[in-house]
């Protein structure tokens, strides 16, 4: 007797088909969400206090914790205070104040900002974000604008 | 029983015979170029290297951002001859990418992808591919000021590939920034990920090139080639160059002991003179080269992207030259010559600079 299979066939290889490639999906969801960082909600923090103005001599810089990023404080040799995220706009670095440059300098590709922050030299495409600087007596706070 | 018995014994278990039939039969090409046939044997011994020291320092290394440069610390200056084994560790994967290029190189000029060696090619490619990730992710483990900061630019760069680029740098960094959760993830992949993958890749291209054997330069193809029996003769010329080698990995760990540096620390700037690895050096120089814009597009993107280019090319090269043509492999012959000109010009000034 010849019987026709072949739709049972086609339905047998389909269940197989998308019972397979669910299984693979349920395997590998968990898998690929695993290996994805959890988001860590940042504390939002909008001033810190950086130091104290007697600690930072003339024409020199420092890093300073802002929440988890570095900041760089600035002392220019007018006395003017300065505050701007340490990042380098480049890749990622963390920059620093050049003294007898008078210039904020990143040593890992040789990038170079001005006093205001600009991006003046090297690769970095923007300028550093800037903070707002205010004295409370001695304290230095960074506030970001 | 005698030996005999016990050699049976086993081959009838293990079928040795059968594998000893296949190294009898194995023979190497002989001619000016032959040279170059070591290099490839070289970078396995070089590898095998690696995995013993590497499973030796695991004893004694604790991967946290805590921890990682003290124990580092503890096996140079406390655990008896810790000092050689992470310095010959250290030496000999700076020497295993070196042969690992010179291999590849002498396999491009002499045109040995070609058919029917694609595949050995590409299995190739990936092996360099997944070298450069082992040493990228096995520089981070002393957690020192340097890897720090080559770890910060080398994730960045994956991320700013435009669409995948974000989540590529937070997989790599195991969340926004380098930290504590990147040494661990970069622990696990050089310990476990990638050594699973090279295994298996490794099985497959000594596996493929057993099966095409040698591939003879095109133009000494139709001549009449003298021969040279792998078993014993070449695989012993082979020997000499590892005892060589295991010389050279000696004297090296012990005149200039790899350096630890400076803890790292995410709150100080970038030491000045970084500079990453060697093989790296290059596309840094590049970096630095490239304007801040180009067009409205960053700089650096663009450069990057040309890189990835680059690297695609490279796994594609079989399918580009096909044999046949000689005025297309000469073409290849010069791309090849201007790539190495480049790296070897701005590894230079790399250095100098
Ligand atoms: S990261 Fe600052 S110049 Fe490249």
């Amino acid at each position: 007797m010849e019987l026709d299979n072949t739709g049972r066939r086609r339905f047998l290889n389909y269940l197989l088909g998308t019972g397979f490639g669910a299984t693979l999906i349920a395997i590998f969801y968990p898998i690929i969400k695993f290996i994805t960082p959890p988001q860590v909600i940042e504390a939002t923090q909008n001033s810190v206090t950086a130091g104290k103005v007697s600690e930072l001599a003339l024409n020199s810089g420092t890093i300073f914790k802002f929440g988890n990023k570095p900041g760089l404080l600035i002392r220019s040799a007018a006395g003017e205070l300065k505050a701007f995220s340490a990042v380098c706009t480049h890749l990622d670095c963390i920059v620093q104040y050049e003294p007898d440059k008078r210039q904020i300098w990143c040593a890992c590709h040789n990038g170079q900002y001005n006093l205001s922050g600009q991006n003046v030299g090297g690769p970095p495409p923007r300028p550093l974000e800037e903070y707002v600087v205010n004295t409370r007596g001695e304290e230095i706070v960074v506030s970001k604008a | 029983m005698n030996a005999e018995t016990v050699r049976l014994w086993l081959d009838d278990r293990l079928g040795i015979g059968s594998i000893a039939a296949v190294a009898r039969k194995k023979e190497i090409p002989v001619h000016r170029h032959s040279i170059w046939y070591y290099f490839g044997g070289m970078t396995l011994f070089l590898f095998s290297v690696q995995v013993v020291t590497g499973i030796l320092l695991l004893l004694y290394y604790r991967p946290s951002a805590e921890t990682a440069f003290e124990s580092v610390q503890f096996i140079i200056t406390e655990v008896k001859f810790g000092w050689l084994i992470r310095s010959v560790h250290s030496w000999s994967a700076n020497l295993m990418i070196a042969t690992l290029f010179i291999h590849m190189f002498s396999v491009y000029f002499m045109s040995a992808y070609r058919r029917p060696r694609e595949m050995t090619w590409l299995s190739g490619v990936m092996l360099l591919l997944l070298a450069v990730a082992f040493g990228f992710s096995g520089y981070l483990l002393p957690w020192n000021k340097l890897a720090f900061f080559a770890t910060k630019v080398g994730t960045e760069i994956a991320g700013v590939i435009p669409l995948v680029g974000r989540p590529m740098l937070r997989f790599l960094r195991g969340g926004d920034d380098v930290t504590g959760a990147t040494l661990t993830r970069f622990f696990g992949f050089h310990v476990a990920v990638l050594p699973a993958i090279t295994t298996v890749i490794i099985g497959t291209h000594l596996m493929l090139v057993q099966m095409h054997g040698m591939s003879v330069p095109p133009g000494l193809e139709g001549q009449n080639i003298k021969k040279m029996k792998f078993f014993p003769n070449f695989f012993l010329r082979d020997l000499i160059g590892w005892v060589l080698a295991i010389g050279a990995l000696a004297a090296l760990a012990a005149l200039f002991p790899w350096e630890l540096g400076e803890k790292a620390d995410a709150f100080a700037s970038a030491p000045a003179g970084i500079r990453p690895e060697w093989y790296f050096l290059f596309m840094f120089q590049t970096l630095k080269l490239i304007p801040p814009k180009i067009l409205s597009f960053d700089g650096e993107v663009i450069g990057i992207l040309a890189f990835a280019v680059g690297g695609l090319m490279l796994f594609i090269v079989p399918f580009l030259d096909k044999p046949g043509n000689p005025r297309r492999k000469r073409v290849f012959t010069v791309i090849g010559v201007i790539v190495v000109l480049y790296i070897v010009a701005l590894t230079i000034i790399g250095y100098l600079d």
